[in-house]
């Protein structure tokens, strides 16, 4: 609908400068908190100017974390953040995309029975089957390891489901001109439903990638040794005890570098991402 | 090239659900072979036993002097071409005609070569490094084709390959069907409901209903002597007509009907449709004996085009030599 009311602009505009407004300023307050020294952060207003701080404090986080709260280096909280966030939609599409070939492909025994138990799976998230699952992970000392830090994590319905959505718009007839092309299953696979399978691979990764990376819950009860800290982890670990004794200006440093990787990953992979959600390459 | 031999092919699904109900037929070296018949008759899943697709319930298929039954397609040495091509549509068209070369493990060199030929037998040459979407309906076609080519098989399974081109470019294709046929004179199953692409491109025909070869033979032996009375009203446009005399079923082609004076009338129709061709015109109505009425038997006729058709009664005549009989229970033609 193509309409030319210029009051009806002017508002929805305004609307959007609003929301963007809404959004935007607490990331902008974080990155001048992130610029600022202790003493100017605790001014009353603080300054909403970045200050020249900037250099200093990712510095001391990167290396050192905090003086109050947890000493351990962002830098490598990054690193286990980044493994985190790499093996979960790896391992997820790796293992859904043999599942749903199997289940789509193959006439076998209890296959219907197999495919609903995976999607009962569907409506139990991490956080509702979290205690007995952190008990098996102890049970395996797997705790503060990255296995017990992703493998939950990674067995995934929803993955699963999507692939199988997609082998089935799959025309029948590609696996059966790969049958007299003399095509056994497994090359089918490889040469056929993989290549087809890029976008909706591309776009689970950026979803799943965002989700590793800002897992809380998991990583706050598995990784309780300081070597295993992700980044969301050593945010919550440097602030201790009452507001005036937390070094804000270094947790906001530590903020800034945690949020930077997913909207790296969206920015980067934006095209692959929306070409996986709307189209398929038939 | 191979002989092919279909000997009381059965399918059945379940006990209840039997889908082709025994098949026989032996196809000589080099015979282009079109089975013709409505959705549903099975006539795309007796191709698809021959390929391997589907497994044989009963019966033997022999391909060459090999017997295939348990054979996995590409152990079969035949090429299908599929209704909606079934190309890599990821892969470019040098690709897809070169991937069962590759999985056969042949030489690079030998693949190019084979894949060139083929390009230049159907003029793609220029579109090898296309992807299949950025290719017309008619070059996607040719394509697939070039992908059946290329594998130099001993028979080509065509399965309704033409029936998703428009009508312009399906009669191209289907001289091309021709034209490469002659050339390569490979063993062919064509697939099709068109009478037209049976007719015009069939050495032999099988036609098909409800999982039962109704007749084989030639075109024109088809045409001319339907076996029964599914073939006869299948074959031909419009249908063969069916009049009840007694006891037995009048079959008349429409063509075979020309107006005549009320005296020499053998056939009286009461026209109520009307339809000018151009280069004929075709009437319809229900016989009209004196007396009768809307449940008498519907008879079509084709009129030359001055021919001064209207609605009313009309009186037609035909040669003896076109009658045709059938029994009304059996629907077995009855031969004089």
């Amino acid at each position: 609908m193509v309409e030319n009311r210029p009051w009806l602009t002017a508002l929805s505009h305004a609307v959007l400068i609003l929301g963007v407004l809404a959004v935007a300023f607490p990331l902008y307050v974080t990155f001048v908190a992130s610029t600022l020294s202790l003493k100017e952060i605790m001014q009353v207003p603080m300054p909403l100017l970045p200050g020249s701080h900037l250099i200093e404090n990712f510095t001391q986080v990167l290396t050192g974390g905090t003086t109050t709260g947890s000493k351990a280096a962002v830098s490598h909280m990054l690193v286990n953040s980044t493994v985190m966030a790499l093996a979960i939609p790896l391992g997820k599409i790796a293992i859904s995309i043999i599942a749903s070939f199997a289940i789509v492909y193959f006439r076998f025994r209890f296959r219907m029975f197999f495919f609903w138990m995976i999607f009962v799976t569907l409506m139990l998230p991490v956080e509702v089957r979290i205690i007995p699952t952190l008990q098996v992970i102890t049970d395996l000392k797997m705790n503060n390891t990255y296995a017990g830090l992703t493998i939950p994590l990674i067995a995934s319905a929803t993955a699963t489901f999507l692939f199988r959505q997609f082998f089935m718009t799959v025309p029948d007839e590609l696996a059966e001109a790969a049958r007299v092309d003399g095509a056994s299953p497994m090359r089918f696979f490889w040469d056929v439903l993989m290549p087809l399978s890029k976008t909706t691979m591309a776009a689970l990764f950026v979803i799943q990638f965002i989700y590793g990376w800002n897992q809380y819950l998991w990583p706050l009860l598995v990784a309780t040794d300081e070597s295993m800290y992700t980044t969301v982890i050593g945010i919550k670990r440097m602030i201790v005890g009452s507001d005036a004794a937390n070094e804000w200006n270094l947790i906001m440093a530590t903020a800034i570098l945690a949020m930077l990787p997913p909207a790296l990953v969206v920015v980067l992979m934006q095209k692959w991402f929306v070409k996986g959600l709307v189209e398929t390459e038939k | 090239m191979a002989a092919v031999s279909l000997r009381d092919v059965r399918k059945s699904y379940t006990a209840e659900l039997q889908v082709i109900h025994g098949v026989s037929m032996e196809i000589k070296d080099g015979e282009f072979i079109v089975i013709l018949g409505p959705s549903g008759c099975g006539k795309s899943t007796l191709l698809r036993m021959v390929a391997g697709l589907e497994t044989i319930t009963a019966g033997e298929i022999a391909i060459g002097d090999r017997v295939v039954n348990n054979l996995e397609p590409k152990d079969r040495d035949i090429a299908m071409v599929f209704q909606n091509y079934a190309l890599y549509p990821h892969m470019s068209v040098y690709d897809n005609m070169a991937y069962g070369l590759r999985i056969r493990g042949l030489a690079k060199e030998d693949i190019s070569v084979r894949v060139k030929k083929a390009a230049d037998i159907l003029e793609l040459g220029k579109y090898l490094e296309r992807r299949p979407r950025e290719l017309s309906g008619g070059q996607r076609q040719r394509v697939a084709m070039g992908r059946a080519i290329v594998r130099e098989p001993q028979v080509f399974l065509f399965d309704e390959p033409l029936s998703n081109l428009d009508a312009k470019l399906r009669v191209q294709m289907r001289a091309e069907l021709q034209a490469l046929h002659r050339r390569l004179g490979t063993t062919s199953l064509f697939v099709t409901h068109d009478q037209v692409e049976a007719m015009t491109l069939a050495q032999r025909m099988i036609v098909m209903n409800a999982g039962r070869a109704e007749q084989i033979g030639a075109p024109l032996e088809v045409y001319a002597k339907p076996a029964t009375t599914f073939v006869a009203s299948f074959i031909g446009s419009p249908p063969m007509n069916l009049i009840p005399r007694d006891g037995k079923l009048l079959g008349i082609r429409p063509e075979h009907l020309e107006p005549c004076a009320e005296s020499a009338a053998m056939l009286t129709v009461d026209v109520d449709l009307i339809e000018p061709l151009g280069a004929d015109i075709l009437v319809y109505g229900h016989e009209g004996k004196p007396g009768g009425d809307a449940s008498s038997a519907r008879v079509a006729a084709r009129l030359p085009a001055d021919a001064h058709a209207q609605a009313g009664r009309l009186a037609l005549r035909y040669e003896r030599s076109h009658e045709h009989w059938y029994d009304p229970q059996s629907g077995k033609r009855i031969e004089p």
